[in-house]
């Protein structure tokens, strides 16, 4: 039966574009879960209260748009899986996350400059992802849009805050930039799956994302009185499943209850 | 003559006894998180609802107070749906319920949307500079204590007890405060 494709039947239809969607699906989720567990480690453990609070609030927002993204990929992969099956059943080599947020949580410089650095490339991505034209995928993307403006704004003054504050507090805000930096090119790599979803409007074109992630970081990172690392290497990996030892150790962690008692509620 | 009320109206009626878990003064049609109500040929009943924030951990539980309120109103098994589009807005919660909220002492959200306790209105926007993600100043809040209405207040931290609140302090009654952010 051939029906005359519209956009929209197309992109329900077409079995290489739903693969495409499920692995793109996959990628956003995963590194907002995994971001998201290593956040709420803090829980309990940040200097004041109040950032104890914010970072859970935050943990809370990633791993509520995981949840969302993982859902629908589960339900484009029409394998049975839900997002739980794929957040707490799968090895560490079917995660497709960045390596930056995988790393361990650090100082709480560390935490905030990953978050700085992260969260800002995830604005621009989602503020070109909330013109999908796919609509689901739209309409969590407008949403998570709103979440993460606070988010920048809160992990941006703390860079400012620690580069620009005291000898010990600036000094380790530059080490976590430093080692940081060589992890943020991952976050612009585009390879098939993205293009194929380019050229069909769902997924965000990250080629004009990383010179407003640039202007932005540096900015903030000026203001903060740090250096930009000039560091051009960069480490890739975690989009193909090839992850850091930290990703295994963690999942262990986060998964041991389903994995001990499959299909445990309460 | 007699108006004829529509049969969603009862429902939506129903809906406005259902209290947010989280900011109990509130119903779910106040808060503005009920998008739709829909009741097909054969009489079945389906609510739509849009969460606060995407990670909400009340939506579970509010999803099902829709469904038992409505079956003791006589709706028996209502379909709960999920909607993200529009996102929601505080700007859908009306001036009825935002007197409500600072009578319970939460201070209401500022007008326009997510954009930072910075200020109050398009005002505060644009002393902000405005677009600014992260912005070199923050013009000084310009939010009403619940208490004792004094302007003189501190925001504290923008995340609170709940993803839809954030921490304030009046300088003059010297009592801190939640605000419902505007997202």
């Amino acid at each position: 039966m051939t029906a005359p494709a519209t956009p929209s039947t197309a992109l329900a239809m077409d079995g290489a574009t739903g693969g495409a969607l499920v692995e793109y699906l996959l990628r956003l989720g995963d590194d907002r879960l995994v971001l998201g567990h290593r956040l709420s480690e803090w829980c309990g453990h940040a200097p004041i209260l109040e950032e104890d609070i914010a970072l859970a609030n935050i943990a809370l927002d990633l791993i509520g748009q995981a949840t969302l993204l993982l859902r629908l990929a589960a339900q484009i992969e029409g394998a049975g899986r839900d997002e739980n099956a794929l957040a707490y059943l799968r090895e560490s080599i079917d995660y497709h996350n960045v390596l930056m947020v995988e790393l361990p949580r650090g100082d709480f410089a560390f935490t905030v400059v990953r978050q700085f650095l992260f969260s800002v490339a995830a604005f621009y991505q989602l503020e070109a992802l909330a013109r999908s034209v796919h609509e689901e995928l739209a309409g969590i993307a407008a949403k998570a849009l709103k979440e993460t403006r606070y988010h920048v704004r809160h992990v941006g003054e703390w860079v400012i805050k620690l580069g620009d504050g005291t000898a010990e507090s600036h000094e380790r805000a530059q080490a976590a930039l430093d080692a940081l930096w060589r992890f943020t090119g991952e976050m612009f790599l585009m390879d098939a799956v993205d293009d194929t979803l380019v050229r069909a409007g769902i997924a965000a074109d990250m080629a004009p994302v990383e010179p407003k992630w640039h202007a932005q970081v540096t900015d903030v990172v000026r203001r903060a009185t740090l250096a930009l690392p000039e560091g051009a290497y960069m480490q890739r990996g975690g989009r193909v499943g090839r992850h850091t030892e930290h990703l295994g150790l963690m999942l262990s962690e986060m998964q041991i209850l389903q994995r001990s008692y499959p299909g445990a509620k309460w | 003559m007699v108006t004829v009320a529509r049969p969603t109206d009862a429902i939506w009626a129903c809906l406005d006894r259902v209290m947010d878990p989280e900011v109990p003064v509130l119903s779910v049609v106040e808060l503005g998180i009920v998008r739709h109500v829909e009741v097909d040929d054969r009489g079945a009943v389906t609510v739509a609802v849009t969460p606060t924030y995407s990670g909400c951990p009340a939506m579970r539980v509010i999803e099902h107070d829709i469904v038992e309120a409505l079956a003791v109103g006589g709706w028996p098994g209502v379909q709960v749906r999920t909607v993200f589009t529009p996102a929601w807005t505080t700007d859908w919660i009306g001036e009825g319920a935002r007197r409500k909220l600072a009578e319970y002492g939460i201070a209401p959200p500022r007008r326009g949307g997510e954009g930072g306790e910075g200020g109050e209105g398009g005002e505060g926007r644009e002393e902000r500079g405005d677009e600014a993600l992260v912005p070199l100043r923050r013009s000084a809040p310009r939010v009403e204590c619940p208490y004792c209405h004094s302007s003189a207040t501190t925001l504290r931290s923008e995340f609170g007890s709940t993803a839809c609140k954030a921490v304030m302090y009046c300088e003059r009654c010297r009592q801190p405060f939640e605000l419902f952010k505007a997202i």
